[in-house]
């Protein structure tokens, strides 16, 4: 752990946190203190021509939180996203981050894992760093992500000959080299089968508390969203229709009767009130 | 081409020496027949010679220089034509598949002059230019300037736009993104043109060179007929065929260079 997060020091930034305190490995660790970010969206509004797809969403997300945001299909789930993520400008309204962000600092990961097939695996990595991939620890850096999403030893390979489970590790270490503030995630495992699902799911929140970035994902697994939140958010018709607090411990247990009760609950909701043909 | 028949072919395990050795046996096959069939005087040699025939017709010309010559001269219009309408669709083709300003100014004009069979100007071009150098070089130059060109225009066309905006997202600036995204997700195409404007490369040589040129391969050939040398007529042939499959091998090997990272070339 100490080795795999050595690229943290190298670049210090406010409030990062004491390296040694992450040696506690998993077993329930102190949240360590972050540099994330918080957001404030106010009165976030998008449409595409007469389509008003976000109809005014205001939202406080403390720095460090973990999001998930479950809706609809075609509600604006990665619109919202990609709003964040400064991919589309927003119709009206405003997204701040408390203070003035720099490019490193919010980063996406889509579904489909985006690797260059022509770059080696560790190549792809690099990538991550932005401006910084000249800068001499590059390599060093992108190694260390490596290390952090258990694939060093894939680092030489071309992207073809991995497994899609494997492509999305190499993603997530790519968008994970540059030591976001924000991670900002579109169904990073929509495309991956129920094993590798939630072996992911364990790696996403392992790098998350491990980093403390604040964590926004969006998923069509209200499972998946209650097991990983903090907070889910539920969009319907442009708004957000539900903001639920989840205060249960980590790491949950899968199929517990609190989280089979809270996604009973999401569930109802997305269903009441739609009852014609509606995919989650 | 080859890309798109290497995805198309399931891959299956072969011996790899038997793999280089087995696309020979039809040629050698045929040899043998022929040779056999003008021994036996099926074939008049009025008609076909002999390959013995035509290997004796080639080491005299070899002796006298007069093959060399020829060859080198065929060859050296063939790379030149090539590199100067390669290097022109080349360039059209990533003008006007970066920039849409390019491609409305141009594309459509260039469309309608690919609808001209660029043999049909033949008459003209002897017009313009007799039967000097640049009559070959424009036509081989025109010949090959359109499937580079609407390869490499395609090729840039059809890149990943997920991937275009995943450089983006990590601060690629233009350059850096054509260089590290672009331009190798165009290459695959750009290479399928490459190995059309080779085949064209070489009909329009032979054409030009038999009906307006003074030295080559085609002149030889010409020339052959006229003194019913048929021997060296089909010498001019094989070579033709031989320069050809050169010419195609040599691009392969630099299409598995470049695209080893091509799940199509990775070696188990
Ligand atoms: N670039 C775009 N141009 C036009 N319409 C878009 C665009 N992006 C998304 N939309 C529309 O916005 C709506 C929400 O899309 P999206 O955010 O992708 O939904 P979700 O991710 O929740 O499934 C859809 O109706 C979609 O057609
Ligand atoms: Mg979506």
């Amino acid at each position: 752990m100490i080795e795999a997060l050595q690229f943290l020091v190298a670049e210090p930034r406010p409030n990062s946190f004491d390296v040694d305190d992450t040696s506690s490995e998993r077993a329930a660790p102190p949240r360590p203190e972050t540099a994330a970010l918080p957001l404030d969206l106010r009165g976030l509004r998008k449409s595409f021509g007469d389509n008003d797809v976000l109809r005014g969403i205001d939202l406080h997300i403390p720095a460090g939180q973990f999001v998930t945001i479950v809706g609809r299909s075609g509600c604006g789930k990665s619109t919202l996203l990609r709003l964040i993520a400064g991919l589309e400008a927003p119709s009206a309204g405003q997204i701040g981050f408390g203070e003035d962000k720099l490019p490193g600092d919010v980063r996406v990961m889509f579904q489909e894992p985006r690797l260059l097939p022509w770059a080696r695996v560790l190549a792809n990595v690099e990538i991550g760093l932005g401006t910084e991939r000249s800068s001499p620890d590059a390599k060093a850096r992108a190694e260390a992500a490596m290390i952090e999403v258990g694939l060093d030893d894939k680092r030489g390979q071309w992207p073809a000959v991995l497994s899609g489970g494997q492509k999305q590790r190499v993603a997530l270490a790519r968008a994970l080299v540059s030591r976001p503030r924000v991670l900002a995630f579109d169904e990073p495992l929509g495309a991956l089968d129920a094993l590798t699902r939630i072996a992911m799911q364990r790696l996403l929140e392992d790098v998350w508390r491990d980093q403390g970035f604040t964590a926004i994902l969006v998923t069509h697994d209200v499972a998946e969203a209650v097991a990983l939140a903090d907070r889910v958010l539920v969009i319907e018709d442009g708004r957000i229709a539900k903001d639920l607090l989840i205060d249960l411990p980590r790491p949950r247990q899968r199929g517990s009767a609190e989280l089979a009760a809270l996604e009973g609950e999401i569930l109802r909701d997305l269903l009441k009130g739609s009852e014609d043909a509606f995919e989650l | 081409m080859s890309l798109v028949e290497t995805l198309a072919r399931p891959r299956t395990w072969r011996l790899p020496q038997a793999d280089g050795l087995i696309q020979w046996i039809v040629p050698l096959v045929i040899v043998v027949v022929w040779q056999a069939a003008s021994s036996f005087g099926l074939v008049p040699a009025r008609v076909l010679p002999a390959p013995s025939d035509v290997v004796v017709a080639g080491w005299k010309l070899l002796q006298s220089g007069d093959l060399v010559r020829n060859i080198w001269v065929s060859f050296w219009r063939a790379s030149v034509g090539f590199a100067i309408g390669g290097s022109i669709g080349f360039a059209f083709g990533l003008a006007n598949g970066l920039s849409g300003l390019s491609a409305r100014l141009s594309d459509t004009t260039l469309q309608m002059v690919r609808n001209i069979p660029h043999l049909a100007l033949i008459p003209l071009v002897i017009l313009w230019f007799g039967i000097d150098e640049q009559a070959k070089l424009f036509l081989v130059a025109l010949g090959v300037f359109f499937p580079i060109y609407l390869n490499t225009l395609h090729g840039i066309r059809t890149v990943d736009p997920q991937l275009i905006e995943m450089g983006r997202i990590y601060g690629m600036s233009n350059l850096e993104l054509f260089r590290r995204v672009i331009f190798p997700g165009a290459l695959p195409s750009v290479f399928v043109g490459v190995r059309f404007a080779l085949g064209i490369m070489w009909l329009t040589l032979i054409v030009a060179e038999t009906i307006a040129a003074s030295s080559g391969l085609g002149y030889m050939a010409m020339q052959a007929r006229e003194f019913m040398q048929i021997d060296v007529v089909v010498l001019s042939i094989l070579i033709y065929a031989l320069l050809g499959k050169l010419a195609d091998s040599a691009s392969r090997l630099l299409e598995r260079l470049t695209l080893s990272w091509h799940p199509a070339f990775q070696k188990a």
